[in-house]
């Protein structure tokens, strides 16, 4: 299976290229619009701020290509910032708009928590993944192999807030609110964490996501 | 909200072997680092840091050989501190598959580092690392740079709100005063720099037992980093993480 992993330049590339390799995937790092298009399944990667992930996307004529490839039903993996670039709209830096793949939008994690606490960000740190539904596991989804409250690595200061529930795919716990860990829409996949970096758990969750490809 | 915390792994470098020192000083040659943080790995280590303790004397990072395998074998966040001057040095360790970067000594020469590398990178991937020594002649805490050898005359709770300001998304503190001495850290320090910075901070030096670490979480820090006590073989991972959960600190 070849993972065609998109080179926007804002992203630990290395890390997310040798995931995919441990999981057995051949890895195509690339920014060129043609083989982007020719892809049988696509990760966006992602680390840095919404408003320029979307300005090299643009720039680099890549912004339609992804979006065509998913509408037509390519596999599209979006990691962190390539997570929250599937969504419409961010507040990052001003209001932006994403690529429109999951409907909802991308705010501020706050500053206080369900106390009125003080809370920090970024939210850097393991955190469990919850399913959606707490009477579900992650059965058929590409987090298959996660037990309930195993944990994944997450940083990040904004969080994706889809518009209807049932594009979430898993959540985690943040000053004791829900944050979206996970969205889905057919084949379009978010993970807010970063399963590149987050030990065997990660690594078991690229290894389905590459089965999920291969099945498609 | 519960208390959690990450363990992170501090990996000192020089020349390329892992090096334990007191206070800094007195480094004694421990080995590859690679087979190291591959080891802390498996056990289960949050993170690891690498700091090349030399590099900023020779105006460079000499990690990237390290940095490069260690991807290779190891899938948990990597920071990497240590002689980093410019957003180009930024970039080129990140594209050997580091995380975060942890900058010191280049931040108290020109603060302006700080805003480059978040905008360039994102505030999660600059980390402000600070070396606090107690002032002896008066009240509080001066920055050091250098591995802790040359006075900045910067007020360290100053310093550290300065650079949460300027975009650092983590705060790497290093008691050095206490550092390789594993008898806890400096406990009125954390609280002090946690209330006044909301970024996370990170704690470096004198951990010496779950118990250090319970301390430092519940006086603000968010993660703790640790060295002599896994390089010595002391304790491991999974029993000190089990030891910091039996003292009513979540951690994964």
């Amino acid at each position: 299976m070849k993972i065609t992993v998109i080179d926007y330049g804002l992203s630990n590339l290395l890390s997310v290229q040798r995931a995919f390799a441990h999981s057995g995937a051949e890895v195509e790092v690339t920014d060129s619009r043609s083989k982007i298009l020719a892809a049988h399944a696509l990760c966006l990667p992602g680390v840095g701020a919404f408003k320029d992930g979307m300005e090299v996307l643009d720039r680099l004529m890549l912004t339609d290509a992804i979006q065509n490839k998913a509408h037509s039903g390519t596999p599209l993996l979006g990691i962190c910032l390539g997570m929250q670039m599937l969504f419409d709209e961010s507040d990052e830096f001003g209001k932006h708009a994403g690529l429109g793949l999951i409907p909802g939008r991308v705010e501020r994690i706050p500053y206080s928590d369900i106390n009125g606490d003080v809370q920090r960000v970024p939210h850097v740190g393991w955190n469990a993944l919850l399913p959606q539904n707490p009477r579900q596991d992650f059965s058929g989804t590409i987090l298959s192999s996660v037990k309930k409250g195993d944990e994944a690595y997450f940083v990040h200061s904004y969080e994706a807030k889809p518009a209807d529930t049932k594009y979430r795919l898993a959540n985690t716990i943040y000053g004791g609110r829900e944050v979206c860990a996970a969205a889905q829409k057919g084949t379009v996949i978010g993970c807010q964490f970063h399963p590149e970096k987050s030990g065997e758990i990660g690594l078991s969750i690229i290894r389905e996501y590459t089965r999920f490809c291969e099945n498609i | 909200m519960d208390k959690k915390i990450r363990l992170i792994s501090r990996l000192d470098v020089k020349n390329n072997f892992l090096v334990k020192g007191i206070q800094l000083e007195g480094l004694r040659k421990m080995g590859d680092p690679h087979d190291f943080a591959v080891d802390y790995y498996k056990q289960g280590i949050d993170e690891i840091l690498y700091m090349d303790i030399v590099a900023s004397l020779y105006n460079r990072n000499n990690l990237s050989d390290i940095v490069l395998r260690t991807t290779g074998d190891v899938f948990i966040p990597i920071t990497v501190g240590g002689g980093l001057r410019s957003v180009d040095d930024v970039r080129s360790i990140l594209q050997k598959g580091a995380d975060k970067v942890a900058i010191n000594t280049a931040a108290i020469k020109d603060e302006k580092i700080i805003t480059e590398v978040a905008e360039a990178f994102g505030s999660q991937c600059m980390v402000l690392g600070i070396e606090a020594k107690k002032r002896r002649d008066a009240a509080g805490w001066e920055a050091y740079t250098d591995n802790g050898r040359n006075h900045s005359g910067k007020d360290v709770i100053e310093w550290a709100k300065r650079g949460a300001a300027l975009g650092a998304g983590e705060i790497l503190l290093t008691m050095v005063d206490c550092e390789g001495l594993e008898r806890g850290m400096e406990n009125e320090l954390i609280a002090e720099i946690c209330s006044e910075v909301n970024v996370p901070v990170i704690v470096s030096g004198g951990c010496g037992c779950a118990k250090d670490a319970v301390t430092a979480a519940n006086a603000g820090a968010s993660a703790v980093a640790v060295a002599s006590i896994l390089h010595y073989k002391k304790t491991t991972v999974p029993a000190l993480k089990q030891e910091i959960r039996d003292l009513g600190v979540l951690v994964r």
